[in-house]
């Protein structure tokens, strides 16, 4: 059985190959030019690398939901702030004070904050959420990703909408968090981790039945599934994912501050999911890279920037059909 | 003499002024092909939506093997042993063909909480779904995408499907639906290789309605006007005023 299985329709092997080719060459790219920019001293570029690594774990998250599971989440910048704000909160009290039972540097008690709170929050908003369908998702998960916004635009303790500077990362042991270098390889072995984790879900038995359920709802119920708590679990995890990606996120900028997860940063992400393509695990990472070499390209050449991007962004969406990791796998026939 | 597997009694259901289902009561006995079949706009896609469970009936009841099922989700009767074919295709077309039958196992095979394991390396639910797609003469288009396959071959497929689950009752959906002669005709085949199962047909093809059932009731308006024999019915005056005679 195991040999039917494997071998693909007329030319899928080639076009896996192609697709599998170009990722590996991506990955092994990743791990090697930040090397070479950090030793030929060059800050920004590494600061563009990271920040491109962690939105990519991010992006990645929202595409389990969205390209997998059909389920279009409009406020999936949510957990990357709430993540953050797991960093920022509890080393603000490390350093001034008050609940101490939350004031830690610790980055195991942070990254473990960061998800849980995420996971928890995804399990509230989806429990609610997941009973509507279509636009109507759309709407009211951005509603709950704004309510979160506001939330921490009204809590003056930690800045309200001035944000809030982190004054030390997270301090895990065996990684000197503060070396710009070390914390790039944290960050890209995470995002390794994740593509291999989400990758494993896609093709699992219940990665089957939320593709299943992005499809067909009515069918996937009339063979015995409960959709719902499948698609509920997903909701879940990519919201802990994303927690994680806050974490990273809190502990790169060390500045945090609600804007980070407001309706436009979902957007954001949403971009770069349909732009690398939706359908493979590995497409939001070339659709994150491809947002933020454009955003860098675009605005050294003005402060309009956003015009032309907005139209590109419209040009590859209306016309690369699958996004550009779509693109890949039809240049491989 | 066989059970009754199937039964509603006193089905109802309105869409604002139109009754779609109208005091309906039938029986479909254990082992046995029961057609039903009406003209268009007879209600026969509402009544099948009330009995797999997608439509709440506004009053009457439906009892499967003795129990009431009438207020039980679609998925709960699955898993009592009710499957159904839908009317319009819907298999996953961005699956495989393996695929797609091999989901409809993993429906019955336990929990699917399980996130690491590859599903399609998983030989306990590519095996029995490589058997379904053998039972509906598809084995050899195992690995292609179902989006690639013609019209009659996904309605093949489809059955394969509903097999997949385990059924003591399938609800078929118009099968034929959209077929030329000669794929209806394998259609036919299909179902009659089907043994054990007990099978409520809804279908316009009248060859194919006679070449299966063993009992037909007719739908007009909502209502049943006539269930028997297919000689029965073809002897039927008021059947051959509503529906036959236009149909012949």
């Amino acid at each position: 059985m195991a040999e039917v299985s494997a071998t693909g329709p007329a030319g899928r092997l080639s076009r896996i190959s192609v697709t599998n080719g170009f990722m590996l060459a991506s990955l092994v790219a990743l791990a090697v030019v930040p090397v070479i920019i950090y030793a030929a001293g060059n800050a920004f570029w590494l600061d563009i690398a990271t920040r491109l690594v962690v939105l990519s774990i991010a992006a990645v998250s929202l595409n389990l939901i969205l390209g997998f599971g059909g389920m279009v989440s409009f406020g999936h910048a949510a957990y990357l702030g709430i993540g953050a704000y797991c960093v920022g909160i509890p080393t603000y009290h490390a350093l001034f004070g008050e609940f101490e039972m939350i004031a830690s540097n610790n980055g195991f008690f942070h990254i473990a904050l960061a998800v849980a709170i995420s996971a928890l929050f995804a399990l509230i908003v989806g429990a609610i959420c997941l009973r509507t369908k279509g636009v109507y998702f759309i709407m009211i998960t951005m509603a709950f990703g704004q309510m979160v916004f506001y939330l921490f635009v009204s809590l003056e303790q930690y800045g309200a909408d001035d944000g809030l500077v982190i004054t030390s990362r997270s301090e895990l042991p065996g990684i000197d968090t503060g070396n710009p270098l070390a914390f790039y390889f944290l960050c890209y072995g995470s995002l390794l981790a994740v593509l291999y984790l989400v990758h494993r879900i896609v093709n699992s038995r219940f990665g089957m039945v939320i593709q299943g359920a992005k499809g067909n709802e009515d069918r996937m119920r009339s063979l015995g599934y409960s959709t719902y708590i499948y698609r509920l679990a997903a909701f879940v995890i990519a919201g802990a994912i994303c927690g994680y990606a806050g974490a990273l996120l809190g502990n790169f900028t060390s500045f945090i501050s609600p804007e980070m997860m407001d309706w436009a940063a979902s957007g954001e992400l949403m971009f770069m999911v349909i732009l690398g393509g939706a359908s493979s695990v590995f497409g939001p990472v070339i659709g994150a890279a491809i947002f933020l070499l454009l955003e860098q390209l675009l605005s050294s050449f003005t402060v309009h920037w956003h015009l032309p991007f907005g139209i590109m962004l419209i040009l590859i969406v209306l016309f690369v059909k699958g996004g550009v990791s779509g693109l890949l796998d039809r240049l491989g026939r | 003499m066989a059970g009754i597997m199937l039964e509603t009694q006193d089905l109802q259901k309105s869409f604002g002024g139109v009754t779609a289902t109208d005091h309906v009561s039938l029986q479909v006995e254990e082992g046995e092909c029961h057609a039903v079949i009406g003209p268009n706009g007879a209600g026969k896609t509402t009544l099948i939506a009330q009995l797999s469970g997608m439509l709440p009936p506004d009053d009457g009841a439906i009892l499967f093997n003795g129990k009431d099922i009438t207020r039980l989700t679609a998925q709960r009767r699955s898993h009592l042993g009710l499957a159904r074919s839908f009317q319009i295709t819907s298999v996953f077309m961005g699956l495989s063909v393996l695929d797609n039958v091999a989901l409809a196992v993993q429906a019955h095979s336990g929990h699917s909480f399980r996130f690491w394991r590859p599903a399609r390396q998983d030989a306990a639910l590519r095996g029995p779904a490589l058997e379904m797609l053998e039972k509906v003469g598809l084995q050899d288009r195992a690995n292609g995408l179902a989006s690639e396959m013609s019209h009659g071959e996904r309605r093949q497929l489809e059955i394969a499907m509903a097999l997949a689950t385990g059924p003591q009752l399938m609800l078929l959906d118009e099968p034929m639906a959209g077929m030329g002669p000669e794929e209806s005709g394998r259609m036919v085949q299909t179902l009659k290789g089907l043994e054990g199962i007990t099978m409520l047909l809804v279908e316009h093809d009248m060859d194919a309605v006679f070449a299966l059932a063993d009992r037909i009731s007719v739908m007009v308006y909502g209502r049943l006007i006539a269930t028997g024999s297919p000689a029965e019915i073809r002897g039927n005056e008021e059947v051959r005023q509503a529906y036959l005679g236009e149909a012949a």
